[in-house]
Parts: structure tokens; sequence; C-alpha cells
């Protein structure tokens, strides 16, 4: 076939006894967005790992351009012109937008960088696909949606012709993805190829042309998106009908959590959180929306105990609160923090050390000094059991965790508040991040039944369909200010979505 | 070439590291060897019967490996919390100076108190000088390699400057000694007709206490816990300044220990050349034995082993001494890769 850039053929690669690619056989078109769809551990990631070097296959082989592509080489994949945007970005936040783009793309014998030229050369990738971004600023300044923006840029610059998006939108908004989206038609009719990697159905049918199902390593299904529905890719997908939980209307309680006025910096000075008011009653799920870095994560950090407001009052259960941990899960708050891997788990320590990290110095798992092996093992056992934590055992270190079990492991760490106690208030700051279907509901689950049992529960998400599905009351931040908390019911998708962009405010100035 | 992780870090591979690391990095070392012009045969015969071949020569290397066991220990509960204390030799010399100090001010106390006296002196002393680094990081994110580097000099200058001052031993004639401790105070000897002493008793069974801490206590899992990841163990709500601080504390004195132990067991007195660079060698030590504290005895005695056998060998033959240096260096770069090929593999394209 002619207008076939890219072809894998029988991809087979083992980690030990483990299958990630069980002879995956696929092609990519020119012009073509594929989407490859598939549960956390079906082998995405794994897949694109390969076409792009970092692994080697064991059984297969991979053509790209009429070309035989060789196995374990980055650099060969990028030179046939294939990109690729992590999940994870591969970003110096310490460098400016440009030398992140240039870095690696000159010779280091070259005298001096041609800045001026690959400053005008970025200029034009970006006006000619709409990808907006200012290529002074420093990449740590930038809010996630732009660090992508600059990631693909960074991969058009240096010629791809197949671009492998790996889940590029678990962290942008609906706007947001939405300009992804419009980015990737206008990609594609350029001539480029692209290989978009999700497990959000919605997405996944409104992007692509083609999608591929994986399931355990086997290519389970391709389909064209036009002519399959939500239902039966989902089934596909997780190999089984899956029911997302909805929440049940009930009569909130009486008011658990008070923040009145709250102003806080970062250290450099800038306004984090500017006047922010916000009350969450017992059996109450409070959602919070909004574009990453308008003040949602300072708000989740000042409801952990990590940030301390410059002023305001923050209360818990008619108590003043401080900025210390300790205090707050002492307070029976369960808190669920954004980054799993920096922040979330000690990846380094085995599961049942982290399962107890948080209440290590109470009588139950510390006596005179010493851990408490014994009891905190069964901690351990009895989290990973009502957990559901998937691992081969609670002496491996967390690192070894898949995303959806480590976040099954932090959730059931937070909610085991003590024997017999249930927690007072649950603070949720993306907690469904990078999930599959079957660990979303899960973690919504939990959410619900916790609410459900008393907690007043604080969701920050950048998800709308969760927010939509869980909350009681929604609020959006923009730029560390809280718009006034509404009942679900009357709030519209766009409404969000114009507040999310500040619309709100301006209607508030005027 | 690439690496790539191994799914399973199997067992044998990892304690098998540390043994083909030695290997090769005595077949490097047998070019350096060939060089001098020896027959590289007999010359790594002498060097192992100098270091391990008889009742003395075992006797030295465990002398030898005494302080080293101490310093080797005092860096890998340091690097354990990544508090990187390269200061571990100025440590050993004011830990040695107030060791002489209390135990040579001729306070009319009985030897059963006056010894752990002096013994705390040591490492009340070596934690303080460690105190400063570890407050200006945790208060001012000062690095730390930076300034305990440096403190190194500061120390032995001031040692140096009150050998020839205030603790200069008026019967030293002229040589800049500090005065000595009394006979009483000194450790006793562990065998006859030779220096190893009971020193070598009190290093093991630190050992084995700091082995205990760093798995059982709650201390020791906060470090570790720091150590991997400070972030996370500040939102499980550990204080990790308090934590790092308190880590330093515990270096700090091991290493003022060991300052303590060589003047009780060896002269009774400090002179400026009394370490041979036993801070920095503990870093050695501490890297070869991956932080472990148990496997820093066997790293110090393997150390302090290739030391004294190196004296011994170039004693006998034309090779000279500096052959240890290079051995020591030389085995903990092929320990450092011989470990990190038992995690990965490489892929020769």
């Amino acid at each position: 076939m002619e207008s076939t850039v890219l072809t894998l053929s029988g991809i087979t690669k083992r980690f030990g006894p483990l299958v990630a690619n069980d002879a995956v056989s696929l092609d990519l078109a020119r012009g073509e967005v594929l989407a490859l769809l598939g549960e956390n551990g079906a082998g995405k990631s794994t897949l694109v790992s390969i076409l792009f070097g970092h692994y080697v296959a064991d059984e297969g082989s991979i053509t790209a351009f009429g070309a035989a592509l060789p196995g374990g080489d980055p650099a060969a994949a990028l030179a046939v012109g294939i990109g690729m945007v992590h999940q994870h970005f591969t970003l110096a936040d310490n460098l400016t937008v440009l030398d992140n783009i240039l870095i690696g793309t000159e010779s280091l014998w070259q005298p001096f960088s041609r800045r001026r030229a690959a400053q005008a050369r970025v200029r034009e990738i970006a006006g000619r696909f709409g990808l907006a971004v200012n290529t002074r600023a420093r990449v740590g300044e930038l809010s996630v949606g732009e660090r992508q923006r600059v990631e693909i840029l960074k991969a058009l610059y240096r010629g791809a012709r197949i671009l492998i998006l790996d889940e590029p939108t678990a962290v942008l908004t609906p706007q947001e993805s939405g300009d992804l989206f419009a980015t990737l038609r206008e990609l594609v009719t350029e001539g480029l190829s692209i290989i978009f990697i999700s497990h959000k159905l919605d997405e996944v049918l409104a992007v692509s042309d083609r999608i591929a199902v994986l399931r355990n390593g086997r290519l389970v299904a391709t389909r064209a998106a036009r002519g399959t529905t939500k239902g039966e890719l989902a089934e596909l997908m997780v190999g089984r009908a899956v029911v997302m939980p909805t929440r049940a209307r009930r009569a909130p309680g009486a008011a658990v959590v008070a923040v009145g006025a709250v102003h806080a910096r970062d250290v450099r000075g800038h306004a984090l959180l500017d006047g922010v008011d916000l009350t969450v009653a017992a059996g109450e799920i409070v959602a919070i929306a909004g574009v990453a870095g308008n003040g949602q994560q300072a708000l989740a950090e000042l409801l952990s105990g990590t940030l301390a407001p410059e002023r305001g009052t923050v209360t818990l259960a008619g108590r003043a609160m401080s900025a210390q941990p300790r205090a707050w899960i002492a307070a029976r708050v369960a808190r669920i923090p954004e980054d799993r891997h920096a922040v979330g788990v000690v990846g380094d320590l085995a599961v049942w050390e982290n399962a107890i990290a948080e209440r290590l110095r109470t009588r139950a798992f510390t006596r005179a000094g010493f851990v408490r092996r014994a009891a905190g093992r069964m901690h351990a056992q009895e989290v990973v059991r009502r957990f559901d934590v998937r691992c081969s055992g609670i002496d491996v270190p967390a690192r070894s965790l898949s995303g959806g079990n480590m976040q099954k492991l932090i959730l059931g760490r937070a909610l085991s508040v003590g024997a017999g106690a249930t927690p007072a208030f649950i603070v949720a700051d993306q907690p469904t991040w990078g999930l599959d279907i079957g660990a979303v509901a899960y973690v919504h689950q939990c959410l619900l039944d916790a609410a459900g049992a008393g907690a007043a529960v604080l969701l920050i998400s950048e998800d709308l369909d969760e927010i939509f599905a869980l909350a009681d009351r929604i609020g959006v931040m923009y730029h560390g200010r809280l718009s006034p908390l509404r009942p679900a019911e009357g709030w519209t998708l766009a409404a969000i979505g114009l507040a999310m962009a500040g619309a709100e405010e301006a209607a508030h100035a005027a | 070439m690439r690496l790539e992780a191994r799914a399973e870090v199997s067992r044998t591979l990892q304690v098998a590291a540390p043994f083909a690391a030695i290997v090769f990095t005595l077949v490097v070392c047998s070019l350096l060897v060939a060089w001098a012009g020896v027959p590289v045969g007999s010359a790594y015969l002498l060097l192992l019967e100098g270091g391990f071949g008889s009742g003395f020569a075992l006797s030295e290397t465990f002398t030898r490996a005494t302080p080293l066991i101490l310093t080797g220990l005092a860096v890998a509960v340091a690097f354990r919390a990544k508090l990187y204390n390269i200061g571990a030799e100025g440590q050993l010399y004011v830990g040695a100076l107030a060791a002489v100090a209390v135990g040579g001010a001729g306070l009319p106390l009985p030897p059963a108190l006056l010894f752990p006296l002096m013994a705390a002196a040591a490492m009340a002393a070596g934690a303080l000088l460690l105190l400063g680094p570890a407050l200006l990081k945790t208060r001012f994110h000062v690095d730390e390699v930076v300034t305990t580097l440096l403190l190194n000099f500061i120390a032995l200058l001031f040692v140096s400057m009150l050998l020839d001052g205030p603790m200069k031993d008026p019967a030293a004639l002229g040589w800049p000694q500090s005065v000595a401790i009394p006979a009483e105070l000194e450790l006793p000897r562990l065998a006859a007709r030779s220096r190893v002493h009971s020193g070598l008793l009190i290093a093991l069974s630190l050992a084995v206490l700091v082995w205990v801490v760093d798995r059982f206590t709650a201390f020791g899992f906060e470090m570790r816990a720091v150590g991997a990841n400070a972030r996370a163990a500040a939102f499980a709500g550990m204080p990790v300044q308090a934590i790092v601080v308190k880590t330093a504390l515990l270096s700090g004195a091991l290493a003022g220990l060991a300052g303590c132990i060589e003047v009780a067991g060896r002269a009774g007195y400090v002179t400026l050349d009394m370490s041979p660079g036993y801070g920095y060698s503990g870093i050695v030590i501490a890297m070869l034995a991956q932080l472990n504290p148990i496997a820093v005895v066997a790293a110090a005695i393997f150390v302090a082993g290739i030391l004294v056998g190196a004296d011994s060998m170039s004693r006998a033959i034309a090779v000279p001494t500096y052959i240890a240096d290079v051995i020591v260096a030389a085995s903990l770069i092929a320990m450092l890769v011989a470990t990190m090929l038992a995690r990965y593999r490489i892929h020769w394209r």
C-alpha cells in the first residue's frame, strides 16, 4: 500500500514472565490519526517505546517509510521522522522554550547557537499549526497545556512526520483538548500521521480515524472511528461491560471544612490563592474545576497541611488548623496528592512501608522507637486486600506498581484513618489522572462511599465528566480566585468552560 | 550500546557483583604491576599474604579497619538520608582532639566513668562539626558537599594550631603532638604482640547497632524515606528537616568516635598525621558497601587489607605502595559499574 508510512509486524515483548506485547501487527497510513486504546498495562506504552527505540522487541519488525527501522535506537527513529510526546514531559524547567526545542539539534562543535534562525523557524511552525507559545518563557513557568505544545513543537522542529502522543489529554481542560484536537487535524491535513494513545473513549472517537484496541498485550480489534460506539469500545477494551458509579442525592450535614478569605503566595511572591472562601459539609462532594495552574494545587496543599496561608482562616470541625501534615492526618483527613510518584509514595520504600508512612509515629505502628513490623505489614495486607492493590507482594518497592495500583495504595492509606474510624474530610487532587476506566470507577466509588458515610469531600479535577458525575456543588478557579460554589445542576458544560477561561471574573468586574 | 532495566534483579547477580568487581580490578591493576617490572602473580601473592596471610597480617588489617568501619558507617548513615557528608576526616580529628582534651585533663574520675565521658566528648565534637553544615543545608539550602569538604581543612588547621599551642605535649621534644591520655584509658589489646585492640569490637557492635536502627526503628524508616523522596516524606507528615539534622548528628558522632578510638587504641595522643585519610576512605567504603551498615564492615576490611598488604608488598619487591590507592579507587569504580550491570542489561546495538 503506497500510503502506508509505518508497519509493525508481529511485535512481541516479554518482561520476564509478563508478555507486554503479544504479536501485535499494525499499520499507519499517511494523514491518518490512529488511536491506540487500552487500559493501563494493556501494552500501549510498551508498544510505542519499542517503536521509538526505548525497548527492543523480542520478536517482530518495524518498517517506516518503506525501510526497516533498526530496533533500540531512538536516534534512528528520530532520523526517519518519528516524534514522540511523552505523558510525563521531557522538558528542562530551567531553560526557555526555545532552548528546550533546540536541545540536541545542534552540533556541539558549532561555536554559536543559531538562535535567530531557529527562533524564526519555531515561529513559522507554531504559526502554521496554531501552537501559540512564548518561546522566551521559561518552561518552569508554563502551564501543563503550554508545556505539551512545546513538546509537540519540539517534535515538529525535528522534522517529525509520524507523531506519537502518549495520553496527551490526561492533563488538559476540555477547551485545551479541543485545541489539541484541532491542532492534530491540522497536522494530518499537512500529511503527518499520528498515533494517539488514550483510554478515554470520547476523545478517541472525536479525534481518530481508526482505533486499535489493545488488551493484555494483544491487539483485540481495529475499528474505523465512524461506525463504532463508546459501548462497543469499552467492552473491547475491558473485556466486559463496565458500569460507572453515579452519585445519589443526599442532604448535606454540618460544615466540616471552612476556608475564609485565604491568601497565599509562592516562594517568589506570586499570588497562589487570592481571597478564597469555601465550605464543605459532611456527606457532600464539592468539586473544583479549573485549568491547571490557577491555584487548585495551592488549595489542595492548603487543605493537606503543606501550604501555610499568608492571611485568612482554615478550620476543620471548628478548630483552626496549622500547616502541619501531621495535624491534618491526626484530624482524620484523607489526602490524595496530585503527583502520585513525587508526593504520594516513596518509590524506593516497600509497599507496606508506604502503607503506614503517614501514621508511622502513632502507637499503632511504633513502640519505644521501633517500628511494629508485624502490625505494619498486617495493616498493609489489609489495605492491599480491601483496596484491591495488585502487587506481587507487600515487600516490593512502591515504584514497581502501575499508576492505578499506586493510586489505590495511596487511597487505601489515606482512607484507613485508624481502627473503626472513617475520614472526616477527603481532599482528592486529580485522583484519577491517567488511570484506566476500571480504576477510575473504583476511585469514584470509594469517594462516593466515603461521602455516603459522612465524609466531606473536596475533589479537584480537570476532568469535567468526573466533576459532573460526582459533585454536589461545583466551583471554578481562575487566577487564584474561586467562583461562588453552585449546585451541580446550576452549571452547564459551556458555563464551566467560560469560567475556566476567566469569563466569570470578567462578569464580576463588569 | 544501550541499557535496559532488568525486569527482575536476581539475587545471585547482586551477590556476585562485588566479587566480579574485585576480580576485574585486580586484572586491570595487574597492568600497572607488570609495568613496575615485577611478576604479577608473585606481587599479588605478596599483597594477599601481607594483608591476610598470617596472624600478624590479619591483626594489622583489623587495626587499620577499625577506624575505617566507623568512618564508613558515618558516611553510609548520612548518604542514606542524602546528606552528603564529605567531612568525616575533619570530624575524626576534632573527635580525637576532644577525646584527648577530656581524657588527658587529669580529671579525678575512675576510668570506668572517664572512658565513656571521653567517648561522648569525641562524639559530641564530631556531631557539632557536622551540625553547622546540616543547619545551613536545611535552613538555607547551602550545599553540604562544599561546606563539609572545606570544614575538613579548617578542622585540620585548628588541630594543628592546638598541637603547636595550648595542647602541645611539652615532653615531645618539639614535635607537634598532643598530651597523651593516661594508660588506663587506652583500649586493651585483643592479642599479645599485636596492635589490634578492643576498638574493633566497639566498631563491630556499632555496625550492628546502626543496622538495627536503619532497619527496625521509626527513625531509620524516616531516614530512608527522607533520603529516597523528601517531598513524599514531608507529605506523609515526617519532619524532614529535623530528620536531616538528627542524621547529621549521628553521622558526625560516628566519625568523631573514630578519632577517639584511634587515640585510645593506638598512640594515646593526637598527631597531625594520625589519619592517612580515614575520613575520605570512609566514603569509598560506604559506596563499596552500597550504604549497607553490615557490608561496611566487609568493605572496610577489604580496603584495610589492600592498604596493609600493599605496604608489605612494596617492602618485599619494587612496587610502590601507591598501587593500594589505585586498587581501592579502581575497585570503587568497578563496583559502581558492577552493581549497575546487576540491575541493567547491556544491548550491544
